[in-house]
């Protein structure tokens, strides 16, 4: 209840914040202008907002089946001690601080990409850490889906003479559905709204990547980067920036909820 | 009728008065100016404030027109500027607190020594694309640019006579200790960072190298006599003489009291 009513107070501070320059300038102003130069009037959100959608949907290509498949491992393949091990690992990665994994990718994995395809900071390094960053919400979710699939269920499975392929296929899986996307969906809720990672790694150059090498900058970096030194216009319109954010990440725990509802009455 | 009236408002007006007093016993000074001097008159501030409890230093930034403005109409008792008085400005006396340098700054291991003032413009501005076309490997080169809004970005643009939307940048970067990471990790990078900053860096070992500019070396010595051509003086200026309250804390800002904040803030103190 408290924390409903802090959500909605910060968004509707977010918001009175943001509406007087959107009143004046009008909200297409923020799709259309020429350009991001928002000292000199010109306040084009969407490169920023492709920058965010590619990232996180990046992130989301290579953690959701990576995640699915470790805890499918975890809980019908790999001997019990090794699940553990490997449950706790998980854990470990999903309490490690965003502003370390941005170090290790600029440190490490920067370097590396410049060699490779330079200049380096790039949409790549930024799908690569943000994957690495929801990979353990992908794999804890869909993990405690798996573990809620009814053993009966699984038992009928085996004493059908389905093999383990089988069993996961056409039964653990299709039981844990509902659970493995709203695991996926939090996490990409995640990927849309990290910020100190991918402001290391990103490049952060206001531009629609044509390529995985090209740098890109998504909203949640911008508001960080400029937000210090941000004064009237400017100040807003990264306010904007923010509402836009939180937008996008109510709809997908929306989406999560919803899916979530659906099928577990379905 | 009239003069009760006048009675009413002089009562209220000594009202007024009292309650101001009672409210705060404290003399209170306002800066206001330049963003890059806030952060560092706020540190001065809450020092100068434990030393002396009965004043409040209020520190409000927006740039160094405001502050040139403020501390004209006595909005301000002191304003921040962040760069040389004006002629047109000679009502206001500027006292300098410490100097301001930047340092293009490329990876270790890069061979070119340094850059000349067309080529610095002419790789910010993505017309020369290959390092081999300043006597380097045959390599891209990275550009590194600060975010918008940043101090540091004002003046390497205003040195240079850029605009912001004249660079073709491939790394955006917030603060200084970004854009040497990034230098340090990228063998064909280039960017320009605070040059108290660098050279601290750079000193422990960090894979990096400060180029000299216009034939002058970038140290803190060469910045802090002004000879370094991409530096600035940051000033705290005042209608006339400055006199009682504030013209304690502009002697307490020049002082060695606050030396390190200055060097927190990557900017050189005025002595050596």
């Amino acid at each position: 209840m408290l924390s409903a009513v802090i959500v909605l107070a910060i968004f509707g501070l977010v918001l009175a914040e943001a509406a007087p320059l959107i009143a004046r300038v009008g909200p297409a102003a923020f799709f259309t202008d020429a350009g991001w130069q928002p000292t000199s009037g010109r306040f084009n959100l969407s490169p920023m907002l492709w920058g965010t959608l590619l990232t996180a949907a990046g992130a989301l290509l290579l953690a959701g089946p990576v995640g699915v498949l470790t805890a499918v491992h975890g809980r019908f393949y790999a001997p019990p001690a090794w699940a553990r091990v490997q449950r706790r690992v998980v854990e470990l990665l999903a309490g490690i601080p965003s502003v370390v994994y941005g170090f290790w990718g600029l440190t490490v994995l920067v370097p590396l990409i410049a060699r490779l395809a330079p200049p380096g900071p790039s949409l790549l390094a930024g799908i690569l850490v943000l994957a690495l960053m929801i990979l353990p919400t992908v794999t804890l979710l869909a993990d405690a889906a798996l573990a809620a699939v009814p053993a009966e269920q699984l038992q009928g499975a085996a004493a059908l003479g389905l093999g383990r392929w089988a069993t996961v296929r056409g039964v653990a899986l299709p039981a844990a559905r509902a659970g493995i996307g709203t695991g996926v969906l939090l996490a990409l809720g995640r990927a849309v709204g990290e910020t100190m990672a991918v402001l290391m790694v990103c490049g952060n150059v206001v531009q629609v990547p044509e390529s995985l090498a090209d740098p890109v900058r998504t909203l949640a970096a911008n508001v960080a980067l400029e937000m210090a030194y941000a004064m009237g216009d400017h100040r807003a319109a990264l306010f904007v920036a923010g509402a836009l954010l939180t937008a996008l990440a109510a709809l997908l725990v929306a989406l999560a909820a919803v899916v979530g509802r659906r099928h577990a009455h379905g | 009728m009239r003069w009760r009236a006048a009675l009413a408002l002089a009562v209220l007006a000594g009202l007024g008065a009292q309650a101001g007093c009672s409210r705060s016993e404290k003399t209170r000074i306002v800066l206001t100016g330049s963003s890059t001097i806030a952060p560092l008159m706020t540190e001065i501030g809450r020092r100068y404030e434990a030393k002396h409890p009965d004043v409040r230093v209020d520190v409000q930034s927006g740039g160094s027109s405001r502050g040139v403005a403020d501390a004209r109409q006595g909005q301000a008792d002191v304003g921040m500027v962040s760069r040389a008085l004006k002629p047109d400005e000679a009502d206001l006396t500027g006292t300098p607190i410490a100097r301001d340098g930047i340092a293009l700054i490329v990876h270790r291991d890069n061979p070119v020594q340094a850059l000349s003032r067309a080529q610095v413009v002419g790789i910010y501005t993505g017309q020369i694309k290959r390092w081999s076309a300043v006597g380097g490997a045959d390599r891209d080169i990275v550009v590194v640019n600060k975010a918008e809004g940043r101090s540091t970005l004002e003046l390497f643009l205003s040195h240079f006579q850029l605009k912001n939307e004249q660079i073709a940048a491939q790394v955006v970067i917030g603060d200084n200790e970004q854009g040497i990471k990034t230098v340090a990790g990228n063998p064909d990078a280039v960017g320009y960072v605070s040059i108290g900053t660098a050279e601290y860096d750079a000193g422990r070992g960090v894979p990096i190298r400060l180029l000299p500019l216009e034939g002058v070396e970038a140290t803190h010595a060469n910045v802090q006599a002004g000879r370094f051509p991409l530096s600035r003086v940051l000033l705290l200026v005042t209608k006339g003489e400055p006199s009682g309250p504030a013209r304690q804390l502009i002697e307490f800002a020049r002082s060695a009291e606050v030396r390190d904040l200055v060097e927190q803030q990557s900017f050189v103190p005025l002595a050596p």
